[in-house]
């Protein structure tokens, strides 16, 4: 297990142009599943390729367990990376894929089948080590590349989607198992996504990154409850932030606190809503509304109500949301403020 | 769910019930019933664009061939009427001649050892030219080369250049003090080191083809699988002949039958070069043939020659094949 830190690193692919990670300062705790999220485009796995030595920094450093590796080579950093497409070695079978990596880093031939078969019965694929990968499905294939990675136990863990090749259904559960997976082994892990659930659900901390520059790190709780500016406010959730702006700065607040009027205590910001579209998504409703009249006439706004029953496309009602669910953004920096009194009407 | 109880092969055998009175009575069905159903005109279209292929291929391979059988167990000269069947005797009698056997031998060294030279320089070559370079394009082109050039010309050039009086590299090499003047060696005159130049020739040329082949095969490997094998901690050397060799060896593969197949029945660069000389020391199947049969005016034995070609190829396709079958990397 080790630290992973990165110091001022950044990744210009051509010169003169935008970079891709920009001056990313990063420390991971022992042993914590740290999630890069942002949307395709954002550094995310640019900044994975550099912590695993498949890329060379423009600038900047990083430190794995204390030493500086910016200069070593992917064998040197002794750490283990499974790839989006798993990168299986197609003409061996899934024992001397599994085992290819002792090879490659000379451990005594003794301690090979032994550790393969700790690594396969760690991912319950012991009955496919003598198949070829093209005969295995998604799902094992995954775990494949999960035993490869586990096999030399190593001391940094790095994920590069590894779900995203799988159906949602399997996703699901291959989600589940990695967590499981992560508390067996405890090796610190930085897993790499766009999929907000994934980061929510398995992310000790989720570390929130857009055109290369970190946005905000913390908790799921934090990013989501918290969140440091409107960027991290509109990526995270589904559907995402409401924000209206009011003078120089921007109100937020997630469509799960939009209520009818009638569902909240006093002390509320109130709003006259005309519905648009109404979605069914079983377990919750989706309203679509115009805001009618008062400061904010014409603007759009979302509500998530657990019912929608009694609300009529094209008909208006009135909506509230408590003062204490609104989050405040400077219209400028777009970055959080201080809460503060504003004019409603 | 309803299951439909219409047969679906019905709808293109129309029934005469399903049609009304369009369609002839059973019994008396027109040429149109037989030939002109959609499936029908499908087999007629198909056979009308491959046959001029094929009767492409059975004149100039297929008739030749089946002649050349024939003519090696007849007695059939350039020039003769008759045609006589003398059984297996011009095999009897190719088989007791030393050149035959020589140039067989000859076949097989000339054959496997630039084959040999051809993988080993092709493999190099394509794994450096699939790095990305300032110039690569224009390295690639230069490569190509030898494979673009009429081979006449290219072999003609290496002649020259091999030449016991005005080779330019027996001209370098008395300048560079390696060998005084006037004792130069005797590139094609000497016969160890005839076969070393015309092996080196075909080498030469085969090199592009192969190359190009191989780099098709490279440039197939996810970029992903070297990447994982780098962090899996495999260095240069294992990377190489533990995934990129193993994963493109079905290319490989195709290539080195290819090779084979244009290095055996070849003898383009040994007729330039020393028309078999000297003594008969570069003499290989395809060119015996020609000089016995052609030249020699002896048509039943030159078949005879070139007909034992026939057996070795077809074994070494087959293997080739097979081998490739069993690697094969989806």
């Amino acid at each position: 297990m080790a630290i992973v830190e990165t110091r001022s690193l950044t990744k210009v692919f051509k010169q003169g142009e935008l970079g891709a990670v920009n001056n990313v300062n990063l420390v991971t705790r022992e042993g914590e599943f740290l999630v890069f999220l942002g949307p395709s485009g954002s550094g995310k796995t640019t900044l994975l390729r550099m912590i695993a030595g498949l890329e060379t920094p423009t600038a900047g450093d990083i430190l794995i367990a204390g030493k500086v590796v910016t200069q070593l080579s992917p064998r040197e950093r002794r750490i283990a990376m499974v790839f989006q497409s798993y990168a299986l070695y197609p003409h061996l079978s899934v024992y001397d894929n599994i085992v290819f990596p002792l090879k490659a880093q000379k451990i005594p031939k003794e301690l090979h089948r032994q550790k393969v078969e700790w690594a396969a019965a760690l991912l319950g694929i012991q009955r496919l080590l003598e198949r070829k990968p093209r005969q295995l499905s998604g799902g094992e294939r995954q775990r494949v590349a999960l035993a490869r990675a586990i096999v030399r136990e190593p001391s940094v863990f790095l994920l590069d989607e590894p779900l995203s090749n799988l159906d949602a259904k399997l996703r699901a559960s291959a989600r589940e198992e990695l967590e499981h997976f992560h508390r067996r082994v405890g090796t610190t892990t930085i897993y790499v996504t766009h999929d907000q659930v994934e980061a929510m659900a398995m992310g000790d901390r989720v570390m929130v990154l857009h055109q290369g520059v970190v946005r905000q790190i913390g908790t799921p709780k934090e990013v989501y409850d918290q969140p440091a500016d409107t960027f991290v406010a509109t990526f995270l959730g589904s559907p995402p932030m409401n924000l209206l702006e009011n003078g120089d700065v921007i109100v937020g607040f997630r469509p799960e606190h939009l209520f009818p009027e009638e569902l909240i205590p006093a002390a509320a910001i109130k709003l006259s809503i005309r519905i648009k579209n109404l979605e069914y998504l079983g377990s919750e409703w989706i309203l679509y509304g115009v805001v009618e009249a008062g400061r904010f006439d014409g603007k759009e706004v979302i509500s998530r109500l657990a019912s929608g029953t009694g609300f009529q496309l094209g008909e208006s009602y009135d909506f509230a949301v408590r003062e204490a669910d609104l989050k405040f953004f400077d219209k400028q920096s777009e970055k959080r403020t201080e809460a503060r009194v504003l004019a409603w009407q | 769910m309803a299951v439909n109880p219409v047969d679906p092969a019905g709808v293109l055998r129309p029934s005469p019930a399903g049609m009304g009175g369009g369609t002839p009575p059973p019994g008396r069905r027109g040429f149109s019933q037989y030939f002109l159903t959609p499936s029908a005109r499908a087999t007629w279209l198909g056979l009308g664009m491959f046959g001029p292929a094929l009767l492409y291929i059975a004149a100039i391979v297929g008739v030749p061939f089946v002649l050349a059988f024939l003519y090696a167990f007849s007695d059939v000269r350039v020039g003769s009427a008759g045609f006589h069947f003398v059984g297996l005797a011009n095999f009897r009698s190719i088989l007791e001649s030393p050149s035959f056997r020589q140039a067989l031998q000859n076949s097989i060294v000339f054959t496997v050892v630039s084959n040999v030279l051809v993988l080993i320089g092709s493999t190099i070559l394509a794994l450096a030219l699939k790095e990305k370079f300032r110039g690569r394009g224009f390295v690639r082109f230069l490569m190509l080369l030898p494979w673009v050039a009429p081979i006449s010309l290219g072999a003609i050039g290496w002649k020259w250049m091999l030449d016991s009086l005005y080779s330019v590299i027996n001209w370098v090499l008395v300048a560079l003090h390696f060998f005084p003047p006037y004792d130069a060696p005797m590139w094609l005159g000497e016969p160890h080191l005839a076969m070393a130049s015309v092996i080196l020739v075909q080498t030469w040329r085969l090199l592009p083809f192969s190359t190009v082949i191989l780099l098709a095969g490279l440039t197939a490997i996810p970029k992903d699988i070297p990447e994982a094998a780098a962090v899996d901690g495999a260095g240069f050397w294992r990377a190489m002949f533990q995934i990129t060799i193993p994963m493109i060896l079905p290319i490989v593969n195709v290539a080195v039958l290819f090779g084979i197949i244009f290095t055996f029945t070849d003898m383009t660069v040994v007729y330039i070069l020393t028309a078999g000389g000297p003594y008969d020391s570069t003499q290989v199947l395809p060119s015996l043939a020609f000089f016995t049969g052609i030249q020699g005016g002896d048509l039943a034995q030159g078949a005879a020659i070139s007909l034992f070609l026939v057996p070795i190829l077809v074994a070494v396709a087959y293997l080739m094949l097979r081998m490739a079958h069993r690697a094969e990397v989806v």
